[in-house]
């Protein structure tokens, strides 16, 4: 947006380019539990590549985190853990279901699978499939990205 | 060696253990009363002629409403010989709450085989130095593989997490593996 003195300025709000930055550079948290982690996995090698989607790195460390994918079955043994996970990884965060055990138990609806980790932590986007494809995943990261621009940057 | 050829050995070691051998596909097959489990476990894994060290696995299986309910397989392998050698030894029991003496002291391995088929099916090992849940929570009720166990369980999930020990006895176990490893190693 040059004006006629050609002055290179850009105008916007803090708001915009806060959640452009956040959503710019989402690094995951490793949360692949089960057959929908190898999927994952592939799309954060080199063919599928999630790091030019601003995912660079996979952090370990859920502190240093923003976004939580949630790859895999949910076990009930392993509900706590996922949400003593979700809840060490600081403000602003998101999470991911990915897959159909994600979403919904999946295929297994019985004594130890949870059936949606929505009961467990809140999620931002579901992915569905068995296991969803590079691309779906890529899809819903990037739908996860058009829903951190609509979001306000400080809320409240 | 075939199962007809190991459980004669296996008579001729133990006495009246009742090792019978069964007809099966795959690998010879045995069966062993409960009341001589150990004694033949001994035999297996110690006999010269015979020479099981391996236990590779527990099988347990509920065959409800057929008595004896639950049947457990003792999958053995005998390495050391020119063509690895296996051996599925049975053992079947019945009623709701059987009872099975544990085979740790035979093959220590046993000790998580166990801890899962108690977990799953609910069959009690006398003597297992530490039988508890293994792969249900720690606070379950119920037997999930059971025949008479319902498929779909509408329990809320929890996310507080149930845990058996006490910070006392969790201490106190990472001391005693501490000191039975002699302070070494990592």
């Amino acid at each position: 947006m040059a004006d006629e003195h050609d002055i290179p300025v850009l105008m916007t709000t803090v708001d915009k380019v806060a959640q452009w930055a956040r959503r710019s550079s989402i690094w995951p948290v490793t949360f692949g539990l089960a057959c929908c982690a190898i999927e994952m996995m592939s799309t954060g090698a080199s063919r599928y590549d999630l790091a030019r989607f601003g995912a660079e790195v996979f952090r370990a460390s859920p502190r240093q985190a923003d976004l939580m994918i949630v790859a895999g079955r949910l076990s009930r043994k392993m509900a706590p853990v996922l949400r003593r996970i979700y809840d060490q990884m600081p403000e602003p965060k998101w999470v991911i279901s990915m897959g159909a055990c994600a979403s919904a138990g999946g295929v297994f609806d019985n004594y130890a699978i949870v059936q949606g980790v929505d009961q467990v932590v809140p999620v931002d986007v579901f992915v569905p499939g068995c296991p969803p494809r590079p691309e779906a995943l890529i899809y819903g990261i990037v739908q996860l990205q058009r829903k951190i621009d609509r979001q306000r940057a400080f809320p409240g | 060696m075939d199962a007809v050829t190991l459980a004669n050995a296996l008579t001729a070691l133990v006495p009246e253990c009742g090792a019978e051998p069964i007809e099966a596909i795959d690998q010879p097959t045995i069966v062993v009363p409960v009341s001589h489990l150990v004694a033949v476990a001994t035999a297996l894994r110690d006999a010269p002629e015979l020479r099981f060290p391996l236990l590779v696995d527990i099988v347990g299986v509920d065959f409800l409403p057929r008595q004896p309910r639950f049947e457990l397989n003792y999958h053995l392998v005998s390495p050391d010989r020119d063509q690895p050698l296996r051996l599925r030894v049975k053992v079947r029991v019945s009623g709701d709450d059987p009872h099975v003496p544990t085979v740790t002291a035979v093959w220590p391995g046993a000790g998580f085989l166990e801890r899962e088929v108690w977990d799953l099916l609910g069959v009690t090992f006398d003597g297992h130095p530490d039988l508890r849940r293994l792969l249900t929570p720690d606070d379950w009720e119920g037997h999930p593989l059971r025949k008479d166990y319902p498929v779909q369980v509408k329990i809320p999930v929890r996310t507080d997490e149930p845990i058996q020990l006490t910070q006392e006895e969790f201490q106190a176990n990472l001391r005693n593996d501490r000191q039975a490893r002699g302070r070494t190693g990592a």
